[in-house]
């Protein structure tokens, strides 16, 4: 069971200034997350995937994410 | 050149990956063929290079399991299918599903 205020904060720890919106998909481990964060400017879609996987890596290591679709993008200019 | 890759290391996998990669400007690491994908997620991906009458080349990585070993750890992606354009990894079914939906994919791809 993720704790989604926990996963969230984690995120906004590792993008500061990031708009961050996580729901539980079923089962509090198959969760979605959204998030515009400045640092994702110029950077792929991927690389901006693997910076939210990097800032919760250690929810998916011990179990408690089973599998997180993102949603990034950075702000609208 | 497909030689047995059986007989490799995982070193030589690693060099004939990054071979690959480098060889064609579309590339894609699937479950199975684009003839006969073994997965949707791979036929996803399939299936928007065929709309896009994109030319590209294709490994199916359930050949030898350390194919996939070896290309998540080089890439630090951790599942399949992965495509790569130019040189880089673009992503899996979801991220090349959006960017296809977005228009983006097109941009990426070889006109």
């Amino acid at each position: 069971m993720a704790d989604l205020d926990e996963i969230r904060s984690m995120i906004e720890a590792a993008l500061p200034g990031a708009q961050v919106e996580v729901q539980d998909h079923g089962g509090g481990d198959h969760l979605s997350a959204m998030v515009v964060a400045p640092q994702f400017e110029g950077m792929s879609r991927i690389d901006q995937h693997k910076a939210v996987y990097a800032a919760v890596q250690a929810r998916i290591d011990d179990g408690q994410i089973h599998a997180l679709a993102l949603k990034t993008r950075a702000p609208e200019a | 050149m497909s030689s047995d890759v059986s007989t490799m290391t995982e070193e030589q996998i690693l060099e004939q990956i990054q071979a690959e990669v480098a060889a064609n400007r579309v590339f894609l690491y699937m479950k199975g063929t684009p003839d006969a994908p073994a997965c949707g997620f791979s036929m996803r991906v399939v299936q928007i290079l065929d709309h896009l009458g994109t030319e590209y080349g294709a490994r199916n990585i359930l050949e030898d399991p350390r194919v996939r070993m070896v290309l998540s750890g080089w890439s630090d992606w951790p599942t399949i299918p992965q495509l790569f354009i130019d040189g880089k990894l673009v992503g899996g079914c979801d991220i090349v599903t959006e960017l296809y939906q977005d228009g983006e994919l097109q941009q990426l791809l070889p006109s």
